[in-house]
């Protein structure tokens, strides 16, 4: 007989978590308190990017990039999937000398990656400044509307999606705000940062991002931007950053990231951050000025100690499963998320299970800092 | 960029807005007006002089004799945050680039927006908003011996078709989706709010056109723009026309309280007795606290001028006279209230969201406002939902929100302050 899954939350990994749970024949019930996509999901610049901050990193951005292309040709319009390809771009002779370890680590991940020197670099994207040392291109990364794929992901799986709060978890049991209680033999955590209110003794912290979308009408880019500083900029320390990062978007409009803030949630711009963040754009890439803001928002990223997601088991309480914490790669990594809770529930094995995703791990990292 | 530094700055420059300035500066408190448009004046009292007689050249000319206003024309808000010192730093565009006005206090005076409401054809050329039509009309367009057709709902649809006529065009009709027995409520609350001159007056203007209750417009239609409208209802016609001048109602323009961060209520703006919004140091007065006519707005604006500067002895009898006013708002919302055989006008295809496209079965769809931007990207242009927020709640039910900075667009080198 099949068995009763909840998950809660209808992001885009609790919509992909749905959807794996229903192939393993599972009657699943998927419980919102508010629109569906409409957290992080709705929030974020939607690039599906590998990278390669940790060999577990490493593998399941590539992974989730494979099963992103596998499902490419079944998304609809709307969710704007591309393979537009992520352009690294070195500004000095540090960044420059950390192409080629990037490029190997791609390579044995079975992404193709390509090292452009200065005069190609600005052959293939113009509008960068001049000056410039080099890049790594990445032509298999791409971009998805992830609000459109979440809600994909959730209407093709057959899950009835219950519009309610979950306010308390039980063993094999979940309580509404609407009174309702539901039994399940497995329930997905797949809050995003709500998550905390259910599970406080989570190590999650939010850091918060600002985007910036301007009307058509800027500069032409064809890549995904990144400069090679974001590594030294954003993930090194606690302190508030920013680094260049364009999306070009199918209409011709410019998404702008990124900046990363621990300790502000708040839907009103960081004005000063912004800036900076903007400076920061508009240096790399000067045509920028040339731009007009069209929106500017804020998002909550959901961020572990070792920034890599929880995904697994909860250890301590029977029945739940932890999908979560995926900080800025949560779109990107939501179907290897989705394919590692197969496999945890006996669906068929994923490549990934070699990594330790799970919420003990923090307590080893503990025990041996 | 330099800024501009006041004690109170005043966002519209409308009939609220004007009062607001005048209580205000009474106390010797620095003002700043700002409004968008070209001068003052605001909706009803566009492009007045100081030199016009009347209420508003009366109040034109009290705002002129203040020195310690400033006035500054032509200036959009696009954004606002913390000021350096406290208070609020406020970001116009202007058509000299922009500008930056530092403020302790700020009284929101923006007023309202017409609710459109989509039926089949509406997006073709020479289907316009009913104040729409009068306010090209006053910039200037010829309408002289067009037919023009005005629906809708609500006492505009009777200025408006007054204006019409006194422009030289040929008015078709006026037609009203309200009832009769509603719109016999309305005469009678008019008549107690002391309003039997100003109607009487737009009848006799209006004298020979023919008025049809509880009759609204079902389609338009025409090859490269408008030539016919169908009407159903109480009064099944077709008629040729050039012009539709279609309005049902209007509704407080809450865009640029909800950037302030001012909490909402039932699509107005919320606030206390003394015009304070939920934002300390932010007031709000005028159509956008609720609709009800310009001397609610004007009734508002002084009383926000005074409490906003400390001057409450002045007050005098204003919570009074504004009860009323209020009275005079409540009758008003309620026999023009919308009939429900409204929301089946658009077909599937009839797009509710011009700016990118969407059609009504896509938003049917939806359960809410918020998934049906993020779904069908409804109300993510431009103008962030200003002609189909107010559409989508009356539709399906929806509680608009979420409007994001800037209010418009913004040169990224302005934002950057270069
Ligand atoms: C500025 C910014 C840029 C980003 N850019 C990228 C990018 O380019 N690429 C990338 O891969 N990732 C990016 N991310 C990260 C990505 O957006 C997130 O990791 C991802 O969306 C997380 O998805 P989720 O489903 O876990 O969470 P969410 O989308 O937040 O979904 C969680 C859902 O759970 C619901 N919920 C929570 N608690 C309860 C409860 N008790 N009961 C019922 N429902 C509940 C919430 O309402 C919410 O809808 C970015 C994030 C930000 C903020
Ligand atoms: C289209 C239309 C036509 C109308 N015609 C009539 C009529 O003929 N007769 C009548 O009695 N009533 C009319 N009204 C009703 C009108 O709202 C009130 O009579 C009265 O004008 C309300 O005064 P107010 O000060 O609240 O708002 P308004 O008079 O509307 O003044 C608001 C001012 O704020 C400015 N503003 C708004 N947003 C911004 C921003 N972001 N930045 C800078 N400035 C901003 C606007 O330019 C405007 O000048 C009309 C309303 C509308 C919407």
């Amino acid at each position: 007989m099949a068995e009763h899954a909840v998950v809660i939350g209808a992001g885009i990994v609790g919509a992909a978590c749905a959807a794996s749970l229903a192939r393993l024949g599972h009657r699943v019930t998927v419980i919102e308190a508010g629109p569906v996509g409409g957290g992080a999901t709705a929030a974020g610049m939607g690039h599906l990017v590998v990278m390669d901050d940790s060999p577990a990193q490493l593998a399941l951005t590539s992974r989730s990039l494979e099963l992103w292309a596998e499902l490419a040709p079944r998304l609809p319009v709307a969710a704007d999937y591309r393979t537009c390809g992520t352009l690294w771009v070195a500004s000095d002779a540090e960044e420059l000398a950390g192409i080629l370890p990037k490029q190997a680590a791609y390579r044995t991940a079975g992404r193709a990656a390509g090292v452009l020197d200065a005069a190609e670099l600005a052959r293939i994207e113009p509008e960068l400044r001049g000056g410039l040392c080099g890049g790594l291109r990445v032509p298999g990364d791409g971009v998805v509307y992830a609000p459109v794929a979440a809600r994909f992901l959730l209407e093709h799986s057959g899950a009835a999606l219950v519009r309610a709060r979950v306010v308390n978890l039980a063993e094999r049991k979940v309580r509404l705000d609407n009174g309702q209680t539901l039994a399940a033999e497995w329930v997905v955590v797949a809050g995003g940062a709500g998550a905390s209110e259910l599970l406080p003794d989570l190590p999650l912290r939010s850091r918060q991002g600002h985007l910036l979308i301007t009307e058509r009408g800027g500069p032409q880019v064809r890549h995904q931007l990144i400069e090679l500083g974001y590594l030294k900029s954003a993930h090194a320390s606690d302190a508030d950053s920013v680094a260049f990062n364009v999306q070009p978007r199918p209409s011709g409009q410019l998404l702008i990231g990124s900046s990363r803030q621990f300790g502000r949630v708040s839907k009103e711009p960081d004005w000063p951050l912004l800036r900076r963040m903007l400076a920061r754009a508009a240096d790399y890439l000067p045509g920028l000025r040339r731009a007009s803001a069209l929106r500017i928002w804020t998002g909550q990223r959901s961020a572990t100690p070792d920034h890599l997601p929880i995904i697994g088991p909860h250890p301590d309480r029977p029945g739940i499963y932890l999908a979560l914490g995926h900080e800025g790669l949560g779109i990107t990594a939501a179907l290897g998320t989705a394919e590692v809770l197969a496999a945890d529930l006996g669906g068929p094995a994923s490549p990934l299970s070699a990594h330790d995703f799970g919420l003990r791990r923090f307590e080893r990292q503990a025990v041996h800092a | 960029m330099t800024a501009l530094e006041t004690d109170l700055l005043i966002i519209g420059a409308g009939p609220a807005g004007l009062s607001a300035a005048l209580s205000a500066a009474q106390g010797g408190a620095a003002v700043l007006l700002a409004d968008l448009g070209p001068g003052p004046g605001g909706q009803i009292w566009r492009g007045a002089k100081a030199s016009d007689g009347g209420e508003s050249g009366t109040l034109l000319r009290g705002v002129q004799r203040q020195p310690n206003i400033t006035a500054l024309y032509g200036a959009q808000v696009a954004l606002s945050e913390r000021g350096p010192q406290g208070g609020h730093a406020v970001q116009f565009s202007t058509p000299q680039g922009p500008r930056r006005v530092l403020a302790q206090k700020i009284i929101l005076a923006s007023g309202a927006t017409e609710r459109f409401l989509p039926f089949p054809g509406w997006t073709l050329p020479g289907v316009v908003g009913a104040g729409g039509l009068q306010a090209m009309v006053k910039s200037g367009l010829d309408v002289r011996g067009a037919r023009v057709l005005v629906a809708g709902s609500g006492p505009l649809l009777l200025a408006v078709a007054a204006g019409m006529r006194a422009a030289g065009a040929e008015v078709v009709g006026v037609a009203e989706q309200a009832s009769p027995t509603r719109l016999l409520g309305f005469g009678l609350a008019a008549q107690r709010g002391g309003k039997v001159g100003e109607a009487a007056k737009l009848l006799w203007a209006l004298r020979g056109v023919p008025y049809w209750p509880a009759t609204y417009p079902v389609e338009a239609s025409g090859g490269e723009r408008l030539t016919q409208v169908e009407l159903g209802g109480l009064t099944r016609r077709t008629l040729e026309c050039d012009w539709l001048a279609a309005g049902f109602g209007l509704v407080p323009d809450t865009r640029l309280a909800a950037l302030f961060g001012c909490a909402l209520e039932g699509g107005a703006v919320k606030v206390g007795a003394w015009q304070q919004t939920s934002q300390p140091g932010i007031y709000a007065a005028g159509e956008l606290t609720g609709i009800g006519g310009v001397d609610k707005a004007r009734l508002e604006g002084s009383m926000a001028g005074y409490t906003a500067t400390g001057q409450v002895e002045r007050l005098r009898d204003l919570p009074t006279q504004l009860e009323q006013a209020r009275h005079f708002q409540a009758s008003l919302s309620r026999s023009f209230a919308l009939r429900p055989s409204l929301r089946t006008l658009p077909a599937a295809g009839t797009l509710i969201c011009r700016c990118e496209d969407v059609p009504h079965a896509a938003l049917q769809a939806c359960p809410s406002w918020t998934e049906a931007k993020l779904q069908t990207r409804c109300g993510m242009g431009t103008c962030q939902g200003r002609v189909c927020g107010p559409a989508a709640e009356t539709l399906y039910g929806w509680t608009f929100t979420g409007v994001r900075p800037p209010l418009l667009p913004l040169p990224l080198a302005d934002l950057l302050g270069e």
